[in-house]
C-alpha cells in the first residue's frame, strides 16, 4: 500500500539547514496497522506529513497504492488526500462552526456530494461511533474523546485506503485513549484499512501489529508486537 | 457553488467579528453612497438649469436690428433700420441649412403700462406677433384651446393665445378664458388658447405673462407696416447654428445696406453656444463625480481586501484542515472570493438603495415645498448607472478577494495545519 525508499527531507530556515529525514525505507502492506515511535525531533511527524502528501520530500521515491507521489500540484494532491487518505490529529482539528455531522460530512462536500446525501452518510458514521445524539452539537460542546471519535468518523467517511494518525491519543486520558484505540483497531480489522499511528506512548504502540522506531531521521528498529 | 455549507461559512466568517465586518462594509457602503449622491446632485443641477431652456430648440439663434456704426453707401452711421417681410423669403432662399424660420414682432407693455384690459381688470403684458412655426422652436404646454394657425395668419384674425398668468390677472378663478375677448392697446382679441411655460422659476413666470397673436394681425393692427421685430432661426439637425447665423447676418447686411465690417448694426444671440458651454460644464462635473466616486469606492474595496487578508490569516489553520481533507485550491479560492463579493455587494447594494432613497426624499421635499427648483430639479440616477455601479462592485469584490485567496493557498497545507 505504501512503499517509500530513500526518502530525504531537509528544512531550511534562514542559514540553518535541518536534515530531518536521512533516507527512510518503508513498506506497509494493505491492512497493516503500524505505530511509529521516536523522540521529539526524530522526524516521525515529518514522515507522516510526507506520507499524507501535506508536505513534499526532497529525494527518494514514494508510491501510494501504486501511484508515484512526485511533483504534484496542489489540486492533484488535494484529490489524492481526499480519495486515499484519512487524517486523525492530536488536536482533533474539527471546524469550530460546523456541528459534528457537518464536520464528518466535510470530505464528501469536497467530492461534491449533495448536502442531504452526505449528511445522511455522516449520520451513519456518527452512529457507528455512538455519537448519533451528538450529531448537531458544535465541537466545543463535546468532550475530548467525543471530538476524536468525530474526527475518526470524518477520516473514515471518504472510504480511504490509509488512515494516518498523528498522536491520536495525545490529548486524551488513558481510559479514553484505550477507547479510541479500540475503535481504530476495529476499523483496521473490519474494514481492512491500513493504519499508521505516530505515538510516543508505549501501551498505544503495543496495540498495533508493528512498531517502527525512528531515531535522528532513520529507522533504527522494527518490532513486531 | 450554492451549497448551504458555503453560505454557512460566509455567515460564520462575517459574524465572527461583527464590528470589523460592519466597518469594512461601511467603507464600500460609503463609497457607493457618495457616488450615488454626487451623481444624483449633478443630475439635479443639470436638470434644474436645463429646465430654464424649456423644450426650446437649443440650436437656435436670435437676430435683431440695432443702429449702424459704420457709414456705408451714402448712409451716415447711427441709422436705425428694420427688417421687412421680404427678408423672410430672402433668408429662406439663401440659406438651405435653415430648419425653422420664425419672424416675430412685439408690442411693449411688459412689466410696465397696463396695455391689456378686460372689463374692470387690466395688466401689462408682453405681446408677440408670431407664426405657427414658433411653437416648433420654443414649445409651450397648451392647457386649453390651440396655438396660432395658418388660417389666423392668412385671414389676419384677431385672436390671442394667453399665458396662465395673464388668465389669472384678467379672469375670475373659475372662468373659462376661451372665446372671451380681451382688449389689447384698445383692440379686441378673441382668446383661442391658454398655455403654461415648460421652463421653471423666473423664466417660467416671464413666459406665463406673454400673449401671442398672429404675426400678420399684429403688424396690421398696430400699424407696423411690414417691419419685423426679430428673427428666431434654427438650423437643420447636425448643422451648427453658427453656420446659419453667419450666413443670415451676411444676407441681412447686404439687403439693408449695412457695411460688411459693421458688427454693431445687427444684434444676435446664439443659444447653441451658450447651451454647449453648459453641456461642457455638466460633462466636467460628471467626470469629476465619477473620479471622486470611484476613488472613494476604491478605498472601500481596498479596505475589504485588507480585511480579507486578516481573515485569511486568522483562518490559516482552518483552511489547512480543509485542505488536508481534500479541499482543492480552487474550492478555497472561490470560497474566499465569494465572501469578498458578498461583503462588497451587500454593503454596496445597501449604499445604492440608501443613496437612491435619499435622492427620492430630496426630490419629494423639493416638489412638495416648491423651493429651489430653478437650480435643482429631479435629482436621480439612471437605472443603467445603478446596474453599472453594482457590476463594478461585484468585480471589485472579486478582485479584492483574489489577493487574500491566493495567499491562503500559497501556504503549504502542513504549515497551515501547524499555524497557531
Amino acid at each position: 500500500m505504501i512503499n517509500i525508499s530513500n526518502i530525504h527531507k531537509t528544512y531550511i530556515t534562514g542559514n540553518n539547514k535541518l536534515h530531518v529525514l536521512k533516507g527512510i525505507d518503508l513498506k506497509v502492506e494493505a491492512g497493516e496497522m503500524i505505530s511509529v515511535m521516536g523522540a521529539s525531533g526524530s522526524g516521525k511527524s515529518t514522515l507522516l506529513n510526507i506520507l499524507g502528501i501535506l508536505d513534499n520530500h526532497d529525494h527518494g521515491e514514494y508510491l501510494l497504492s501504486g501511484i508515484k507521489i512526485e511533483h504534484l500540484n496542489e489540486r492533484k494532491a488535494a484529490q489524492l488526500r481526499n480519495k486515499y487518505l484519512g487524517f486523525v490529529f492530536q488536536s482533533f482539528n474539527l471546524v469550530s462552526f460546523k456541528n459534528a455531522a457537518e464536520n464528518v460530512a466535510l470530505p464528501l462536500y469536497y467530492q461534491n456530494v449533495k448536502r442531504k446525501k452526505r449528511n445522511l452518510i455522516a449520520m451513519e458514521y456518527l452512529d457507528r461511533m455512538g455519537l448519533k445524539e451528538w450529531a448537531h452539537h458544535l465541537p466545543n460542546e463535546l468532550s475530548g474523546g467525543q471530538k476524536q471519535r468525530v474526527a475518526i468518523a470524518r477520516a473514515l467517511i471518504g472510504k480511504p485506503k490509509v488512515i494516518l494518525a498523528d498522536e491520536p491519543t495525545g490529548a486524551l486520558d488513558s481510559v479514553t485513549s484505550q477507547e479510541v484505540m479500540d475503535i481504530l483497531t476495529d476499523i483496521n480489522k473490519n474494514e481492512n484499512i491500513t493504519m499508521l499511528i505516530v505515538t510516543h506512548e508505549l501501551d498505544i504502540a503495543r496495540r498495533t501489529q508493528k512498531t517502527i522506531r525512528i531515531t535522528d531521521g532513520l529507522i533504527t528498529e522494527i518490532v513486531k508486537n | 457553488m450554492f451549497d448551504l455549507d458555503r453560505w454557512q461559512e460566509i455567515y460564520h466568517v462575517l459574524r465572527k467579528n461583527k464590528l470589523r465586518t460592519f466597518l469594512t462594509a461601511f467603507g464600500v457602503f460609503w463609497g457607493i453612497f457618495m457616488l450615488v449622491i454626487m451623481m444624483g446632485s449633478g443630475d439635479g443641477l443639470k436638470n434644474g438649469v436645463s429646465q430654464n431652456f424649456g423644450d426650446m430648440a437649443t440650436n437656435s439663434v436670435f437676430i435683431w436690428a440695432q443702429q449702424t456704426s459704420v457709414p456705408y453707401k451714402g448712409f451716415t452711421r447711427g441709422r436705425q433700420f428694420y427688417y421687412e417681410n421680404a427678408d423672410v423669403r430672402a433668408l429662406g432662399e439663401a440659406i438651405p441649412e435653415i430648419k425653422y424660420l420664425a419672424p416675430r414682432t412685439n408690442v411693449g407693455g411688459f412689466n410696465g403700462a397696463s396695455n391689456v384690459i378686460r372689463g374692470l381688470k387690466s395688466g401689462g403684458f408682453q405681446i408677440f406677433g408670431d407664426y405657427p412655426v414658433f411653437d416648433s422652436i420654443d414649445p409651450v404646454n397648451l392647457l386649453q384651446g390651440r396655438f396660432i394657425n395658418e388660417i389666423d395668419i392668412k385671414e389676419k384674425r384677431k385672436v390671442a393665445v394667453i399665458g396662465v398668468r395673464v388668465k389669472e390677472l384678467l379672469f375670475e378663478k373659475n372662468e373659462n378664458p376661451i372665446n372671451q375677448y380681451i382688449q389689447v392697446n384698445g383692440v379686441y382679441f378673441n382668446v383661442v388658447g391658454m398655455f403654461k411655460s415648460k421652463r421653471t422659476g423666473e423664466a417660467a413666470s416671464n413666459d406665463n405673462q406673454r400673449i401671442h397673436m398672429p404675426f400678420t394681425t399684429c403688424q396690421k393692427t398696430f400699424n407696423m407696416g411690414d417691419a419685423i421685430g426679430f428673427f428666431n432661426i434654427t438650423s437643420k439637425d447636425g448643422i451648427p447654428v453658427a453656420v446659419v447665423e453667419e450666413k443670415a447676418i451676411r444676407v441681412l447686411k447686404k439687403r439693408h445696406s449695412v457695411a460688411p465690417s459693421d458688427d454693431a448694426a445687427i444684434g444676435h444671440f446664439n443659444l447653441e453656444v451658450e447651451y454647449k458651454k453648459m453641456v461642457g460644464l455638466f460633462f466636467g462635473i460628471k467626470v469629476l463625480v465619477w473620479i471622486v466616486g470611484i476613488g472613494t469606492l476604491f478605498a472601500g474595496v481596498i479596505g475589504v481586501s485588507n480585511i480579507m487578508l486578516v481573515v485569511v490569516k486568522e483562518r490559516t489553520k482552518e483552511i489547512g484542515i480543509q485542505r488536508a481533507l481534500g479541499a482543492t485550491p480552487w474550492i478555497i479560492i472561490s470560497q474566499i472570493i465569494t465572501e469578498s463579493v458578498v461583503l462588497t455587494t451587500f454593503s454596496g447594494y445597501f449604499g445604492l438603495t440608501l443613496g437612491v432613497g435619499l435622492l427620492e426624499l430630496i426630490n419629494y421635499l423639493l416638489e412638495s415645498s416648491g423651493a429651489g427648483t430653478e437650480m435643482f430639479l429631479h435629482p436621480g440616477i439612471n437605472f443603467s448607472v445603478a446596474v453599472i455601479a453594482l457590476a463594478i462592485l461585484v468585480v471589485a469584490g472579486a478582485v479584492a478577494g483574489l489577493i487574500p485567496a491566493r495567499k491562503a493557498v500559497s501556504v503549504k497545507p502542513i504549515d497551515a495545519l501547524r499555524y497557531e
